[in-house]
């Protein structure tokens, strides 16, 4: 046996790059039995690629692999395989769930590993068909419950069960498994209720006290101060602080975290435009997009401002620039500089120097497959004849390669896109480059009228100042007219002039974005469906 | 500067393994095949220049059938298996020139005309069914491609030509399953500047007409509406979200593609000399597929490089193997071995969807 005295964990100068991409360079990461770490950071920071790495997922052995060593118990590893990493005593609980929806609690916690009993035709066709010993297996299934601390029905079939059972139950297979000692937990708590979110803290605190070690990665501060023992702050691909938890605050980590410290929402330019003219005014509108209904929607945006529009999810605000823009059916009436706009017909709206960047950065905003200069320049080419040279009188319409390689490089100098070239394949990038990339293609497209539907989703802190500022450079010196649709209270409060708050639906109020919180959070809730 | 630097750490094994992975292993195979035979070519008694006319004709019979795979796949309506529709489009356009009475280079002109509108109709009704039932193309192409073949088995009797030269001596009717262009538009674009060297012979004529439509169709794909198609094929939603009408990209490919396969029956015709009716268009789509699949095309993504190099390998294959390999094993192997490249080529592109090789 290996060092008694060695930690359970060792991670020593891990090192992986994607396409050329440095994303993580020297991590070193150390964890005792029982150990409660916390590991935050922003988006792409490198977590999850780190953990992946640990769990010997196979995306990290199809793109090169890793350097630097894991140590278990003092002895070096390599995992090819999740398998490998699940007989060290691995268990990972993915941010997507792996359950069967028509199974059992019990049936997800002992799949593939259920007591069996002999029968006839095992006996002679092997032990495939072997019967399950439902007995025990509910005597496991309620073992690994109770070692977990919250208890879930573990007769209830997945489908049945709320988000937060759920995510209890993946847990729960993790720790009927007799040989874990290290668990890692990806976000688990980002989709329970604070409840549950509470109770999940403390069935952590629970398998600490059994000795089963955990990494415990999560954007909500707070929760790595209560129930940690020490904390692991990545930024950019380094470890940038690794410190006992009950020595450090919020505030700090998410210094680490950002790199400088969070200004609180810049609401010193806040202009107001109540004098300038309506460019768009939307009347009635309603819009039949599956989970963001709108109902009854009339809103007047005023020239050169930034209108924010937020409210809680699915309560219609994607659906008000998806239905003007054409991409999901729509009724009611815009007018836009005065003219009226046609619903249900994108190339009217995109004629008309309207423009949209898209919720959707995988289905709707980006050629996946193709350069960054396709993607970048596609929709001004097909909308306005940019990026083309004409012969033969205007008969022949050829792609302007140059032109087009010219407007990416300029763009990906711009907004900071870190790619390898212009040529780049969209789908290489991380997800705040893809956002970048997605503003660029409307940006080219030199609007008049910009919607921007979550700009921010799903990306690192440091893209997303990048993308904002980029937005309100477009808006201040372009003159362009912006609604940023957002879910994000204090983004918009710090980008915006006015926010609108959808609910139900329906425009439940709209507020100056200097009013304070409470107000919007209230006209949020007023009138949910 | 570190690519530099990372290649002359590469041992040999890890730069033909990337070099395999660059070129596409499956294409690899098949040329080193075909590399063999040709090397093997002296040895059991074959002309080695007769074996390149022979592979070099082919080539130009067929290689306009493989082009006209290229915009379906660019619009992502996947390969197209209903190539028979656009054959049955020339064999329309052939048989109503010889019909009308025309005679000589004249009545290949008018066959390209007279095909023309029935290629677009056809494509046309063939474009508005791929665009009910999208995401289904192939198997769906496929049936048409079936049943337009044996629909037009019934027409070919039942239609009135009544040219001595086409329709069965003893009736008076109905036309004959082979038809000889023998005084119509045999040979007519091989003729045309043809080089001949010893045992060597090359269409000069048939190479150019391909030259021509496959600068077209390289010359479209770089225009406006040609970029707009290939963005159709990988992302309809966001061609859509960019103010493209996507059914309106979609049906043009298809227009495109049956409107060449039209074309590419008679350059076929001309070249081989005969017009062939009934079943005959019924297995002209596969070997088609299959050529542009070797080629190093996917479903999802093709060029005209893809179609050069596959058509030359497939039809290398389909000429070579009859002489060498029977020569070597006195038996007839060409069919088997043709059948299990095709079709084990098109499983093999069907199971995978990555990108295509250059």
């Amino acid at each position: 046996m290996a060092n008694a005295n060695a930690p359970l964990l060792e991670m020593r100068n891990i090192k992986k790059d994607f396409f050329g991409n440095q994303v993580l360079s020297d991590i070193n990461l150390t964890l005792a039995e029982g150990e409660v770490l916390g590991l935050c950071g922003e988006n792409g920071a490198g977590k999850s690629t780190l953990m992946k790495i640990l769990f010997g997922m196979d995306v990290i052995r199809e793109t090169g692999g890793y350097e630097g060593d894991i140590l278990i118990n003092g002895e070096k590893v390599t995992f090819n395989t999740p398998f490998d990493a699940l007989a060290a005593g691995i268990g990972m609980v993915h941010q997507e769930f792996s359950l069967i929806p028509g199974f059992t609690a019990t049936e997800n916690i002992l799949l593939n590993r259920e007591p069996k009993k002999k029968n006839i035709v095992s006996e002679i066709f092997g032990d495939r068909l072997d019967t399950l010993n439902y007995n025990e297996m509910t005597g496991r299934a309620e073992a690994a419950i109770d070692k977990m601390g919250f208890h879930i029905d573990k007769d209830m079939v997945i489908s049945d069960m709320p988000v937060g059972h759920k995510q209890f139950t993946e847990i729960a297979r993790e720790l009927s498994k007799d040989q874990l000692k290290l668990l890692i937990l990806d976000e688990p708590t980002a989709v329970l209720t604070e409840k549950e979110a509470e109770a999940l803290l403390a069935s952590i605190r629970s398998m600490s006290e059994k000795g089963i070690a955990v990494i415990f990665i999560t954007h909500r501060l707070h929760e790595i101060l209560s129930v940690c023992d020490k904390v692991v702050v990545m930024r950019d691909g380094l470890v940038v602080a690794d410190v006992p938890a009950a020595s450090t605050s919020v505030s700090e980590i998410s210094k680490w975290m950002v790199g400088r410290s969070v200004a609180t929402a810049a609401k010193a330019d806040i202009r107001d435009h109540s004098d300038a003219k309506t460019v768009m005014s939307i009347k009635r509108l309603w819009v039949d997009m599956p989970g963001e209904t709108v109902r009854d929607v009339s809103l007047d945006v005023k020239e050169g401002e930034i209108l924010g529009i937020g409210g809680l999810a699915g309560q219609g605000k994607l659906g008000i620039p998806n239905g003007i823009m054409g991409l999901y059916e729509a009724g009611g009436s815009v007018e836009f500089d005065g003219k009226p706009i046609p619903l249900n017909s994108p190339r009217k709206c995109l004629d008309s120097s309207l423009a949209f960047v898209s919720e959707d950065r995988r289905g709707v905003g980006l050629l996946l497959d193709e350069s960054l200069e396709w993607n970048v320049a596609f929709p001004a080419m097909q909308v306005q004849n940019k990026f083309l040279k004409n012969y033969l009188g205007g008969l022949v319409k050829w792609r302007d390669e140059k032109g087009i390689r010219e407007v990416t490089e300029r763009y990906i100098d711009e907004l900071q896109i870190r790619c390898t070239g212009s040529k780049q394949k969209a789908r290489e990038l991380s997800g705040g480059n893809q956002q970048k990339v997605c503003l660029a293609k409307a940006f080219a497209l030199e609007p008049k009228f910009l919607f921007v539907s979550e700009p921010t989703r799903g990306i690192d802190i440091g893209a997303k100042a990048l993308v904002l500022e980029a937005l309100r450079q477009f808006n201040r010196e372009s003159g362009v007219t912006v609604v940023m649709i957002s879910s994000e209270l204090e983004e918009l409060r710090s980008i915006c002039d006015r926010i609108a708050i959808v609910s139900g639906g329906k425009i439940a109020g709209i507020l100056p974005a200097s009013d304070p919180s409470e107000d919007f959070g209230m006209l949020m809730v007023s009138m949910v469906k | 500067m570190n690519e530099t630097l990372d290649r002359t750490n590469q041992t040999l094994a890890d730069r033909l393994r990337e070099f395999a992975k660059s070129f596409g292993l499956p294409r690899l195979i098949i040329a080193g095949f075909l590399l063999l035979l040709f090397i093997a070519a002296p040895f059991v008694g074959a002309d080695f220049w007769t074996q390149i006319s022979n592979t070099i004709n082919r080539f130009s019979w067929n290689a306009i059938m493989v082009l006209a795979m290229v915009p379906m796949i660019h619009s992502g309506c996947g390969l197209n298996f209903g190539l028979p529709l656009g054959i049955i489009s020339g064999l329309l356009g052939a048989t109503l020139s010889i019909e009308f009475g025309f005679t000589g280079p004249m009545s290949f002109l008018m066959a390209i005309l007279i095909a023309t509108p029935f290629a677009v109709v056809l494509g046309t009704l063939y474009g508005w069914l791929l665009n009910k039932i999208k995401g289904g193309e192939m198997m769906i192409a496929t049936y048409v491609g079936f049943s337009s073949v044996s629909f037009m088995c019934m027409m070919w009797l039942l239609l009135p030509y009544h040219s001595p030269t086409m329709v069965w001596g003893f009736a008076g009717k109905g036309l004959r399953t082979t038809i000889s262009l023998e005084g119509f538009y045999d040979k007519v674009l091989a003729g045309f500047l043809q080089i001949n060297i010893g045992n060597l012979s090359i269409p000069t004529g048939t190479l150019l007409f391909f030259a021509v439509l496959a600068f077209g169709m390289w010359a479209f794909l770089h225009t406006k509406t040609g970029t707009a198609m290939t963005a159709v094929g990988s992302n309809p939603t966001f061609a859509r979200a960019a103010g493209v009408n996507v059914d309106k990209m979609r049906m043009l490919s298809v227009i495109l593609s049956t409107w060449l396969a039209a074309i590419g029956i008679l350059v076929y015709e001309q070249g081989f000399g005969f017009i062939q009716l009934y079943m005959a268009p019924f297995y002209m789509a596969l070997p088609a597929v299959s050529a542009i699949l070797i080629g190093g095309a996917t479903v999802n993504k093709a060029t005209i490089a893809n179609v050069i190099i596959g058509t030359f390998l497939f039809q290398g294959i389909v000429t070579m193997t009859p002489t060498v390999m029977n020569n070597m094993i006195h038996m007839d192997m060409s069919e088997v071995i043709r059948v299990v490249a095709s079709q084990g080529m098109i499983l093999y592109a069907l199971t995978r969807k990555t990108e295509a090789t250059k």
